[in-house]
């Protein structure tokens, strides 16, 4: 009798262990984590073209589980958890509120491997990359600068973190190189995805005289917005021209597939590192959508614009550069270390907001 | 400005108002259904998905609806003929709700919707001001105002509306004197769905024309706040709704002009305004608890 039970238990556990991820014993798990849904249009569209990518690559040796919708702040780091205990060799959390969550995993879990985007902090098993945003940002400036009749722009961002902080300096440091009195108007929707909320600061700010927009959060919807009251805008993440056929200028477009491979690459090889990977528009990490609704010298100038940063000609944060309050940050010709850039926590001269702390 | 501001306001409140009026009927009726954001987002993609295949707004709409209630149906089959606990298979709709629409609606993410038109008023929308504002809104406006007017008078003018709210209070009671509990309860579970449906079909074919994934954004969990502490009274939802519509449109309204408070704290205000708003005009403890439905998430079993 003992023994039945035994070897039933046995059992049972064996079934347990095999039937959630029935090819787990030959497949390699890469997994990730979403903050949106995989369909937002947006941000988290990217990554999720990035792994399906990676699933197309690498196929017959990984499988990708993801987890959607997994709020910032406490859940983050169960869900990353249960991610790192169901067996995956490597965890990709893709937004940067994940960032304490998934460092206090990578402590529990010294054999699983993490990448965190655009955060700061790493461990030996977990990486951080990030894509220079602020380039394309800068490029979104400058074509507003020229698109604008009233030389003001309303900005949606979402939260006062560093990366939001350091896309609207360089966007207005983009318009300014174009027209030095360029306003920009700052409206903080506190939310990444919100579809409501997102048009609600749209009409909220075009109501305010703008009449150019562009978003740092995730959906389409401020695109929407800016397609029926019949001004310009910018997309966010994911080519956006479906929302705004007439609308879009152009949009950053991530594009985290060759990364994701790459890293898995290294993963099954066994030579991932951990790195701090900041790409940019010259890697590839980052691209701009077709520049649309715009005369021809406008989109030469875009063009322009792109080339020189490619070629590392143009750093969007060169001197000099003042700051909001007018006190001088960097000296003509200086260049933006990268370390200022990640902790960016102040404005530029031009930006019409106070920045929240 | 103003009246694009007012405009704005309006759009935003009209979802919370129809919603809360929905589980207000639900839980005068003594059910307590945790599941609006559920049906709310049921309601989105339905509502989305019938614009499309039609190209009928108005069908959408009507989808809208019919996809909500069908789905509070479910909650009303485990809840009131299984006799599951009410919050539980609530959370569940919910969860059920966001899961279900986004599978439904994979086909329709990144499609440009179709705006439901505006209805004009003749005569009274020459009005200034208030004509634009007031009488030349798309269906869903005229339909909240509407449900509020109604349901007021439904609950309180009315002897169905009186024997709902006896259900609420005491099924025993009511069951004794011959009202059925059961079938009211399934009615009025119903057109909570129905409701929520209809504030969800307003998100994806009014205020943002198109449906992505989860939409609905917590705007259920706030028309279910907004019951309670308009302590289940119609006009309070009304001005709970536009309260808070209000102050959420005029923080970013404050922002984008510059005047230099912080955007976390502005953020806040609409949630905290509301609640104070609401407590103060419902401080009277006694009639408080006299509308608070006694048998409120309490199972029925009828005895043989």
């Amino acid at each position: 009798m003992k023994k039945l039970i035994i070897a039933l238990a046995a059992t049972a556990a064996a079934l347990c262990s095999t039937v959630p991820g029935a090819q787990a014993a030959d497949k390699t798990k890469v997994c990730f984590v979403y903050v949106g849904t995989k369909t937002d249009g947006g941000w988290t569209q990217a990554h999720d073209l990035g792994r399906q990518e990676l699933q197309k690559a690498l196929g017959d040796k990984i499988e990708t589980p993801y987890l959607e919708s997994v709020p910032e702040g406490p859940d983050a780091e169960r869900a990353i958890e249960r991610m790192a205990r169901s067996g995956c060799a490597v965890v990709f959390a893709t937004s940067f509120g994940f960032m304490d969550a998934t460092v206090k995993v990578a402590q529990k879990f010294p054999n699983v491997k993490f990448e965190h985007a655009t955060g700061y902090k790493a461990a030996p098993n977990l990486a951080t990359y990030n894509s220079r945003f602020y380039e394309g940002r800068y490029i979104l400036g400058q074509i507003a600068a020229k698109m604008s009749k009233k030389g003001v722009a309303g900005y949606i961002a979402s939260f006062p973190i560093p990366e939001v902080v350091m896309g609207i300096n360089a966007f207005e440091l983009g318009a300014k190189s174009v027209n030095p009195n360029f306003k920009l108007k700052v409206v903080w929707a506190n939310t990444w995805f919100d579809p409501g909320k997102e048009a609600d600061a749209a009409k909220a700010l075009i109501d305010q005289g703008v009449d150019i927009l562009t978003q740092h959060t995730d959906t389409t919807a401020p695109m929407q917005v800016a397609a029926e009251r019949g001004i310009y805008a910018f997309g966010q993440a994911s080519d956006m021209i479906a929302a705004g056929p007439k609308t879009q200028l152009t949009a950053i477009v991530d594009t985290w597939g060759a990364y994701y491979i790459k890293r898995t690459k290294a993963l099954l090889d066994g030579t991932w590192k951990s790195e701090q990977i900041w790409d940019g528009l010259k890697d590839g990490i980052l691209t701009m959508a077709p520049y649309t609704n715009m005369p021809d010298d406008v989109k030469a100038m875009a063009e322009e614009t792109e080339a020189k940063i490619k070629s590392g000609e143009l750093h969007p944060f060169t001197g000099p550069i003042n700051k909001q309050d007018g006190t001088p940050w960097l000296k003509a010709g200086e260049k933006a270390d990268d370390g200022t850039l990640l902790g960016m926590n102040f404005y530029v001269e031009g930006v019409d907001d106070k920045l929240p702390k | 400005m103003i009246e694009a501001i007012l405009l704005t306001i309006i759009t935003a409140a009209t979802p919370l108002v129809i919603a809360a009026m929905g589980e207000l009927v639900t839980e005068r009726a003594g059910v307590l259904n945790l599941g609006v954001e559920g049906m709310m987002i049921m309601g989105a993609v339905c509502a989305f998905a019938g614009a499309q295949l039609t190209g009928l707004p108005l069908v959408g709409l009507v989808a809208g609806i019919v996809g909500g209630a069908l789905f509070s149906l479910l909650f009303g089959f485990l809840t009131l003929t299984l006799v599951t606990n009410q919050v539980a298979t609530g959370l569940a709709l919910t969860l059920l709700g966001l899961g279900l629409s986004g599978q439904l609606g994979e086909a329709f993410v990144g499609i440009p919707g179709v705006k439901l038109a505006p209805i004009v008023i003749p005569v009274l929308s020459d009005i200034p001001v208030v004509g634009p504002l007031l009488f030349r809104q798309d269906i869903t406006f005229y339909l909240s105002i509407a449900l509020v007017i109604g349901v007021n008078w439904f609950l309180f003018r009315s002897r169905t509306g009186l024997k709902l709210r006896a259900i609420g209070d005491n099924h025993g009671s009511a069951h004794a004197l011959g009202i059925s509990v059961i079938r009211t309860r399934y009615l009025a579970v119903m057109f909570g769905g129905a409701c929520a449906g209809l504030a969800g079909a307003q998100l994806s074919l009014v205020y943002t024309p198109q449906w992505v994934e989860n939409m609905s954004a917590g705007r259920g969990w706030i028309a279910l706040a907004l019951v309670v502490f308009a302590s289940w009274r119609p006009w309070r939802v009304l001005a709970g709704g536009y309260i808070f519509g209000a102050v959420g449109i005029l923080q970013l309204h404050a922002q984008a002009f510059g005047i230099g408070v912080p955007s976390q704290f502005l953020s806040m205000l609409p949630y905290a305004v509301t609640i104070v708003v609401l407590i103060i005009i419902s401080h009277n403890r006694r009639t408080t608890l006299i509308n608070t439905p006694a048998c409120l998430g309490k199972p029925f079993v009828p005895d043989r």
